[in-house]
């Protein structure tokens, strides 16, 4: 329930963030920076000045957008090449098995960097980086249900029964194999959520004035002594929406294999 | 008749094709991927101006991006078997060099936070499954999830306030020797810890209700001595697998935990890398990367038959699940 | 003098009881059997006896007393001297029931450790006892290397390692085949017999029950249903659901009446022959023979048993003549036409012939689907518009037609195998296999199919190639049986012929290893 309002909360931020925030992110006031969290500024303010909350606010567009881009990615590719591989089989299913071994073998992170250091850095692209690093698990778990329900008795009793591939697929092999990768996708929203704010907080998002999350807690790093709201508050943050979104996406897992 | 030296060396080559799939891709991924790396190199090191095609020439032919694209390949991977991986861009240092330097630091850290996570993971799953009371199991249950969401550059920052500004207990940048590895260490091992509690105290329970520990209370054993004398080494057996995982994960972890702590490593050379776009750089270390995390995964591979008597004999998971 | 005493037990799990106000008195040196279908809580009582509930299970009121003490509210660490060393447990399903990871020398030791009792030599010793060969050998192997039938007696091993007066075998060979059944029940009576321990047998078998117990419990809903004597059980049944359990045991059952056949061949199998590539070690690939140059045919209108234990061949047969496998050698004709030479498209046409029946209802039927989506799918797949209607088909097997509109999932293992039947039907086949249709089924709910595919049978001519490890379920239904062993076929004739005076030695020895069987036999003839 917690978890539901936290969600419905960040997303509301994401989308409209003046109705959350009078102030500017960009823009503070230099007189009154680094002002403790008070019920003027509720998370405090940083070294220019400027409104932690009303940058955490604004921020979460830029976070969500980085963290939706990178799930569709890796669910689109993911159970495109896995339904491809696992249903058709032959060299197809060789190829792609040895793709996402090797993708496997490449540490996340470092695949993320990798991919940065060839595309540049940006919001977008840290996106794609971290996308791309989920491509593999979401490839081998439809690859593996699809095959699970391929070879499943009743699908080849429906086979006996005069059922055609082209009537197999959809009918029967989608509606089962789709469930599991898309809880996958809702668990891995948490991970993907922190992999960009990680690529962010290494620098590697947006130029400096943009109010990211990850880059948010790096501003604050050189205020820590005195100013602990700085790192403490937009971690907080971070770490509240990838419990929230575990926790969901645990219930929606628990709910499906009951049902 | 020897299926399992069979299987070690099937193992073994799939390991090797791996590592150089990976050399291959990031290969590709950096010669490939949309403008002239070396150009884009010079530029951005050059502070605006725009590098003279001369410059560009000279540099690509020390750099050793020349001639067709299969030629350079090639004597990269060529020079990669003997553990050449070019020079810097920036410090104009063979890359081979800064690893060499950097690996036994990374190494020390990566270690240390990976036996911390197994020791706590492993405590934090016997105790979910051993203690009795409703609550305490509800708590202990729910430590791990807290756990994973929390950022790790974000607990290395919490940590070094605590530890170090207020408590003044470890130093909280650089810091060599013992001290100045434990909150890096446990910064890395935190998420890792609470994943293996994770993986594990579901394993265990699930082992818990195995028949066959019907079979052992059934003669009078404690509680204690099934989990211990069978649950742990049987739970142990699906949840290996995530030791590789864990490993892919302290690896790229190190990188941000390097930075946050300021402490010199592979993951301070990535990030300068990537930063700076010394493409030589980055190669040398996803691919030394690659190769220690295979390392890892083949040994979890070749744990698999100590601890499952089943898969020694076939050669091959047998178990059903 | 009475061992263990039950009185008025009741154990619950949650809201739900699954055991209510059971009496029931052991003895030294004899066996006592409580026969039940599942759900009648039989495994709930073995389970309470030995204090091990699972999971919210608790006794609610009620008392078990072993040699005159209370065992109902005794702690956990006075269970833990009770437990192998006054009451030992022969646990149900000897593939599941030993520690994967331990060598079984090494799992009977520790009952002897956890006792105090010296170990060493006498491991050995136990596993010899409990009639396993070569035990030195043995006890060294992990379990995934014994046979099912040296597991359940390393289990027996462990059970008596610490000397009980008292065992609790629940259903200690129910996964076993019935060759390997006889040998470990004959133990356990001897073991009854020569050392006075008393037996405290769950088994869903009443024939085995009556061949093995003195004394019969019935259960049925929570509730003890009748006991007594065996003899008195089974001769002078009082409660009409024993009498019911004992009409519907195939093994104590009547055959049904058999449909006079035509003499056409329906079904022609010659030679055929299956090998598998066995994966793994070496250059040289290795192949398993599954099936080795069968023969047999099917008469219209006839239904042919294919009997033998597990890994004989008869599921990979019935995948031969389905088409769903390729033959090695031999040949497969319905009807005079070839199924092994057919393409994609005739294959997928001969199918509206031969329809197969699965063993397992629940993995055979897409859980998505509603029931009219099950039964109208065949006929909308081969576009035929003048097919029977869902009502039509759900009538056919007795199965009412609201049933329709329900899913898979939330039917009954009976009445989905009558779905699954329905659906073989909507093509109308010629020819239906049935591959163990009853063995994942209670023995009620068995009788009910059986009588369903007998009535189907009379009623529209239809052909059966039957498949079933029990011989006693394939007596009741064919007309001919074919006995199956390594792949071949060691035996072939009409029910009653093989059944009175079977050739083969290995078919004599199934048909005594049947429990039950040869003593109800004089009643019958």
């Amino acid at each position: 329930m917690v978890s539901v309002l936290v969600l419905v909360l960040v997303i509301g931020w994401a989308v409209t963030p003046g109705l959350f925030t009078g102030r500017d992110p960009i823009d503070g006031n230099i007189g009154e920076k680094f002002q403790a969290p008070s019920p003027h500024h509720l998370f405090g303010t940083d070294q220019l000045g400027r409104d932690v909350y009303a940058r955490v606010v604004h921020g979460a567009a830029l976070s969500l957008q980085a963290a939706l881009i990178a799930i569709v990615l890796a669910l689109a590719a993911g159970a495109v090449l896995g339904l491809v591989a696992g249903y058709f089989g032959g060299w197809l299913d060789v190829v792609v098995t040895r793709m996402v071994e090797v993708l496997l073998s490449i540490p996340p992170v470092l695949l993320s960097l990798l991919v940065l250091s060839a595309l540049g850095f940006g919001t977008v692209n840290v996106a794609v980086a971290v996308g791309l690093t989920s491509v593999a698990a979401f490839t081998r778990l439809m690859r593996a249900e699809v095959v699970r329900v391929r070879t499943a008795v009743y699908v080849e009793a429906a086979v006996l029964c005069g059922a055609r591939w082209w009537q197999v697929l959809p009918k029967y092999v989608l509606p089962a194999a789709i469930g599991p990768v898309l809880a996958l996708a809702a668990l891995d929203f948490g991970l993907v959520v922190l992999g960009v704010s990680s690529l962010s907080f290494l620098g590697y998002g947006q130029p400096p004035p943009a109010p990211e999350w990850g880059s948010l807690v790096s501003d604050g790093r050189n205020y820590l002594g005195f100013a602990w709201w700085l790192t403490t508050l937009p971690g907080l943050t971070v770490m509240a929406v990838v419990l929230a979104a575990n926790r969901i996406s645990r219930v929606l897992e628990r709910e499906r294999s009951h049902a | 008749m020897t299926p399992v030296p069979r299987y070690l060396l099937g193992r073994f080559a799939q390991a090797v094709f791996v590592v150089w799939a990976a050399f291959t891709v990031t290969f590709v991924a950096i010669r490939l991927l949309p403008g002239d790396p070396v150009a884009l190199m010079l530029n951005g090191r050059g502070g605006g101006e725009a590098a003279s095609p001369q410059d560009i020439a000279r540099v690509s032919a020390e750099l050793g991006f020349d001639g067709p694209i299969a030629e350079q390949y090639l004597r990269a991977l060529a020079g990669a078997l003997h553990g050449d991986f070019g020079q810097s861009i920036q410090t104009g240092l063979p890359v081979s060099g800064m690893i060499s330097v950097a690996l036994p630091r990374t190494l020390q850290l990566g270690a240390a936070a990976l036996a911390l996570s197994l020791v706590a993971g492993t405590a934090l799953a016997v105790a979910a499954n051993l203690v009795r009371s409703p609550l305490g199991r509800q708590a202990l249950r729910s430590v791990p999830s807290v756990a994973v969401a929390m950022p790790s550059f974000w607990v290395g920052l919490m940590l070094i306030q605590l530890f170090s500004l207020k408590l003044k207990l470890f130093p909280s940048l650089g810091g060599d020797g013992l001290a100045g590895l434990v909150l890096p260490a446990c910064t890395l091992a935190i998420p890792g810890a609470a994943l293996v509690g994770q993986v594990l105290s579901k394993s265990l329970h699930a082992t818990l209700r195995e028949p066959y520990a019907d079979t052992i209370r059934a003669t009078g054993a404690s509680e204690l001595r099934v989990l211990l004398g069978h649950g742990l080494r049987n739970a142990a057996i699906p949840a290996i697998t995530i030791v590789g995982l864990l490993a892919g994960y302290v690896i790229g972890g190190s990188v941000v935990v390097e930075s946050v702590f300021s402490r010199p490593g592979m993951g301070q050379d990535i990030f300068f890398a990537v930063t700076t776009q010394d493409l030589p750089v980055v190669q040398g270390v996803v691919v030394v990367a690659s190769v220690a995390f295979v390392a890892v995964n083949l040994a979890v591979d070749l744990l698999c038959p100590v601890l499952d008597p089943r898969i020694r004999s076939t050669g091959r998971q047998a178990v059903a699940r | 003098m009475t061992l263990l005493t039950i009185e008025g037990l009741r154990v619950a799990y949650g809201d739900h009881v699954a055991v209510d106000g059971v009496s029931l008195e052991l003895e030294p040196g004899r066996i006592t059997a409580v026969v039940g279908e599942s759900g009648s809580g039989k495994s709930t009582l073995a389970h309470a006896v030995i204090g091990l509930l699972p999971g919210t299970g608790k006794v609610l009121s009620g008392s078990i007393r072993l040699d005159g003490e209370e065992l109902v509210g005794l702690r956990e660490k006075a269970w833990r001297s009770v437990r192998g060393r006054r009451i030992g447990l022969v646990p149900q399903d000897p593939g599941v029931a030993l520690d994967p990871t331990k060598p079984v020398g090494r799992q009977v030791a520790e009952v002897l450790k956890v006792h105090g009792l010296p170990g060493g030599p006498r491991v050995v010793e136990l596993l010899a006892e409990a009639g396993l060969p070569e035990p030195e050998v043995r006890a060294r192997q992990y379990p995934h290397e014994l046979s099912g039938g040296m597991r359940q007696r390393v289990l027996i091993a462990m059970a008596t390692a610490a000397r009980p007066r008292l065992l609790v075998a629940d259903e200690p060979t129910s996964a076993l085949d019935v060759t390997v059944q006889r040998r470990i029940l004959d133990h356990l009576e001897h073991l009854a017999d020569t050392t006075g321990t008393a037996i405290l047998l769950v088994t869903h078998d009443l024939a085995v029950a009556a061949e093995r117990a003195r004394r019969i419990v019935v259960m049925r809903n929570a509730r003890v249903v009748e006991a007594g004597p065996a003899e008195q059980i089974l001769h002078a049944p009082s409660d009409p659901y024993t009498r019911q359990l004992l009409s519907d045991n195939p093994a104590t059952a009547r055959p049904r009446p058999r449909s006079v056949a035509r003499p056409e061949v329906l079904l022609e199998v010659r030679d055929l022959g299956k090998t598998f590539p066995v994966r793994g070690s070496g250059l040289r690939r290795r192949h398993r023979v599954a099936v080795d140059s069968v023969s047999f045919d099917v008469p219209h209108g006839q239904t042919l048993g294919l009997v033998g234990e597990s890994g004989s061949g008869k599921t990979t047969t019935a995948r031969l003549v389905l088409g769903l496998e390729r033959p090695t050698t031999g040949t497969v004709r319905l009807g005079g036409t070839d199924v092994t030479a057919a393409g994609r498209a005739q294959l997928r046409r001969l199918h509206r012939r031969i329809q197969l029946v699965y063993q397992n209802p629940y993995s055979s039927l897409n859980p998505r689907f509603t029931v009219r989506e099950l039964l109208t799918e065949p006929l909308r797949n081969f576009g035929i518009t003048d097919g029977p209607g869902v009502t039509e088909l759900l009538d056919s097997v007795a199965l009412p037609a609201a049933t329709a509109a329900r899913k898979a999932a939330e039917l009954s293992g009976g009445q989905r195998q009558r779905v699954a039947i329905a659906r073989a039907l909507s093509l109308n086949p010629e020819l239906v296999v049935c591959d163990e249709p009853v063995s994942a089924l209670d023995v009620t709910v068995q009788a009910q199919i059986l009588d369903l595919l007998v009535t189907l049978q009379r009623d529209r001519g239809l052909s059966y190639l039957f498949i079933s490890h029990d011989l006693a379920v394939v007596r009741q239904i064919s007309d001919r049986i074919a006995v199956m062993r390594h792949g071949r076929i060691v035996e072939t004739g009409a029910t009653e012929d093989v059944f009175t005076a079977a050739r083969h030695p290995y078919t004599q020895s199934l048909l005594d290893a049947v429990p039950g069987l040869t003593e109800e036999e004089a009643s019958w003839t």
